[in-house]
């Protein structure tokens, strides 16, 4: 094969190579990425139940209770909107997690209503307000009701 | 004083960069050969007084000034002296004070101790170098100044984020930094080379030590970071696809790319122009990597500033260099000549097989990390995490790891199919009938890290054939460097695959006195009693673990309350056994006395990072080993007139 040839060869596989890596995010990000859901959205739009999502708000003051095995919790997540979502976690919360604070949480609807997360995101700074809250205009300040 | 010395320093740095460029750009021109002697020297020069801007800061912090703004943001004068240390890159100034110090120190060394390389290719590495350092003074002398007075100075300092006040601190940032930083010299010979159309086999051995030296530590620095995330954050994971993670893990995964195709350039004279787009990928990765980390656009304990304007600038810096340097590569490559040909079946073909799967993982890991942010920006929410990123890549770095065994098993140019199969058929055997047994002892295991268990004991075997029936006294230092390098890949891959397929977690509310079991241990609660450090106060859980009949070991995970800012964070307990840690963190208390604790047992997690550092130290082997050859076989130079 001369040289030429060779490096068409070359190029050819690279874009190959770069298509299928197109190909094969965008399919895999179809299935796995997960949306962002605040409770107003919810309340808009009705359950997402066919796929993990995220959800995020403001954890309302005095929701926050703690079930009798001592690990699991629920709590609701509010907006600025009167809507809210049930949510319910098994397992360690993040140091900053309190009623009052933003919070975003990783899980699935449940037919009910009611989110289970597998995941709350930790975030380190007591002043933390999640960026897709901040982006509709949301403030610390409106959430402590 | 020092704080005013030390920007002045900073603008002397920057202007003998700036005459670095003019310089170096000047001596190209034919005719002006005597002016260049003189670039080396104002290289080594900036260098030298950015180094000494840093060591200023340095001193700032150690001494708590607070009458400089940034010492009065980020410390606090009762803080251990390693965090006030550590502490003066542990915020957004301080960091790009370092990022640009890495810059001109690179830059230095290449001025000098670079002899291989053709004189004018030199003098234009040295010019692009200071390109790039011209953008970044700029950027701090105009937008993030480090040494800013603060008037009227306050009482105390704020204190640094207390998840930073850690010894990795001191490790982590400035290992990566080289690493991070230390790619721009391949991006500047890169250039330097389209300039002067000097890409070839001499130019490519002078920049592979360079692209090894970066790449080493830019691996050191991931397996640190990997680690440090590990056991601060307390939740048991190691890699997390946070978008910080995959932006120090693109430039790796260019860089690796980018190591194997300068080989096939340096040996056999092939993919030229590959090598330099990679070099420039590379780099602009670790651009990338700075404006995710550094532009506030994403919320992590990275992100430090979130000043939308500095966001701005380094994205129009980020934007001219690599624009700039795509437009240098199109004007010019078709001056760079096609390499030499090779089979289909030959170490060369292996190599491009490598470098395309990387460049794949690449592709994903760049639109899994960036897409969100543009969605983002057309107003539509998504996130995209683990699970794509493990199903996406997993599969194709599986494959990457079967093929790596390949590559040194093939002869240059061509070989035979049926040899290799010959060769492959020990690693192979052994990888299924470990399947094999996996399957049948632990029904269960997703198939991921079913295969990874698989692969990783065969992968391991193959990665030594380069020493099979070799003279071992005789076989060169770099053969052993990858050897051991892409053993270590092995040993880490077994080490996620296990820690995926056999982790035990427990999550239990427990009182003092009562047992928990976790995996196979035996864990008493005995206690959770207040301590107290230099800057924080805790209720620490006292808790005795064994395995069966084995001595008890003890486990003190915190709840940890720092005083300046009061920030609670968790510290974890980790107990490391010869096959595996037992990780133990501790949550909320209860009024009825509980304590929330989650316990890991993780059978050999820690061939992760032990592999990570084998991966490391062959590349460190690979380096002295091609150094000292190269003085073994150096034709005799003329010295530098």
């Amino acid at each position: 094969m001369k040289p030429k040839n060779q490096r068409l060869v070359l190029l050819a596989l690279a874009g190959v190579a770069v298509v299928g890596a197109v190909i094969l995010a965008m399919s895999a990000m179809r299935d796995q990425a997960s949306f962002f859901y605040a409770p107003a959205d919810v309340a808009r739009q009705g359950l997402p139940l066919d796929r993990g999502v995220r959800i995020g708000g403001m954890v309302r003051r005095g929701s926050l209770h703690r079930h009798p095995d001592g690990v699991t919790i629920d709590f609701l997540v509010g907006d600025e909107t009167p809507a809210t979502i049930r949510v319910t976690y098994r397992g360690i919360t993040p140091d900053l997690f309190r009623e009052g604070s933003g919070v975003i949480a990783e899980g699935r609807f449940r037919p009910d209503g009611a989110f289970t997360a597998s995941e709350i995101l930790a975030k380190h700074d007591e002043n933390y307000m999640p960026p897709e809250l901040t982006r509709r205009g949301m403030h610390k300040t409106d959430a402590v009701h | 004083m020092i704080a005013e010395a030390g920007l002045a320093l900073l603008w002397l740095a920057a202007s003998l960069s700036l005459l670095q460029l003019v310089l170096g750009a000047a001596a190209l021109r034919p005719g002006n050969e005597p002016m260049v002697g003189i670039v080396r020297p104002v290289a080594i020069a900036q260098g030298l007084l950015v180094g000494l801007s840093f060591l200023a800061l340095i001193w700032l912090f150690l001494r708590t000034d607070l009458s400089v703004k940034l010492v009065a943001a980020n410390s606090h004068s009762l803080k251990p002296w390693l965090y006030k240390f550590a502490g003066a890159w542990g915020n957004h100034e301080g960091s790009m004070l370092l990022w640009v110090t890495v810059l001109a120190v690179a830059g230095a060394g290449v001025a000098l101790f670079e002899k291989r390389l053709r004189q004018d290719t030199l003098i234009a590495t040295l010019a692009a170098q200071a390109v790039i350092g011209l953008g970044f003074y700029a950027y701090i002398l105009f937008a993030s100044n480090p040494f800013e007075r603060l008037f009227p100075v306050p009482v105390e300092g704020n204190g640094l984020n207390p998840l930073l006040q850690d010894p990795g601190l001191a490790f982590h940032p400035p290992t990566l930094y080289f690493g991070y930083v230390g790619i721009s010299i391949a991006f500047s010979f890169a250039v330097g080379a389209l300039v002067t159309r000097d890409v070839g086999p001499a130019f490519a051995r002078a920049m592979r030590p360079w692209v090894l030296g970066a790449w080493i530590f830019l691996t050191l620095g991931i397996t640190a970071g990997s680690y440090w995330a590990y056991y601060e954050l307390g939740w048991g994971g190691w890699w997390f696809w946070d978008p910080v993670e995959n932006a120090s893990l693109m430039p790796w995964l260019a860089a690796t790319a980018l190591l194997h195709s300068v080989t096939v350039l340096a040996t056999r004279a092939g993919l030229r122009a590959w090598t330099i787009m990679l070099a420039v990928v590379a780099f602009s990765m670790s651009m990338i990597g700075t404006f995710l980390v550094r532009s506030g656009i994403l919320t992590s304990v990275h992100a430090f500033a979130v000043d939308p304007l500095r966001g701005a600038f380094i994205l129009a810096l980020l934007t001219f260099y690599i624009g700039g340097a795509l437009t240098l590569f199109g004007l010019r490559v078709r001056h760079v000549k096609e390499g030499s040909t090779f089979e289909l079946v030959s170490r060369e073909a292996s190599l491009v097989l490598n470098n395309l799967l990387l460049s794949v993982i690449l592709g994903l890991v760049f639109i899994g990390t960036l897409y969100p942010l543009i969605t983002q920006a057309l107003g539509r929410e998504i996130s995209v995490g683990p699970p794509y990123f493990n199903s996406a890549i997993g599969p194709i770095a599986l494959a990457l790891a079967a093929i790596m065994t390949l590559g040194p098993m093939l002869r240059w140019r061509r070989d035979e199919l049926r040899a290799l199969s010959a060769r492959i058929a020990a690693p192979a055997l052994l990888s299924a009938a470990v399947l094999l047994v996996v399957v049948l002892l632990a029904p269960g295991i997703s198939w991921l890290p079913l295969l990874g268990l698989a692969v990783a004991p065969g992968v391991a075997v193959a990665s030594l054939a380069p020493l099979w029936g070799r003279k071992l006294r005789r076989t060169p230092l770099f053969t052993y460097g990858m050897v051991i390098a892409h053993l270590g890949i092995a040993v880490a891959l077994a080490g996620m695959a296990a820690d995926s397929a056999f982790t035990q977690e427990t999550l239990v509310a427990a009182s003092p006195g009562q047992m928990i079991a976790a995996g196979p241990f035996n864990i008493r609660f005995v206690s959770a009693e207040p301590v107290a450090g230099p800057n924080w106060t805790a209720i620490e859980a006292r808790l005795e673990a064994r395995r069966g009949e084995g001595a008890p070991f003890p486990l003190t995970p915190q709840a940890r309350l720092f005083d300046s800012p009061p920030t609670p964070t968790s510290e974890t307990s980790i107990q490391t056994l010869w096959d595996g840690q037992l990780y133990a963190a501790i949550g909320d208390g209860d009024d009825q006395g509980r304590w929330q604790l989650r316990i890991w047992w993780k059978p050999f997690v820690t061939l992760i990072w032990a592999g990570g550092a084998l991966v490391a130290l062959g590349g460190f082997l690979a380096l002295i080993g091609r150094l000292r050859r190269e003085r073994r076989h150096r034709p005799e130079r003329e010295a530098w007139a």
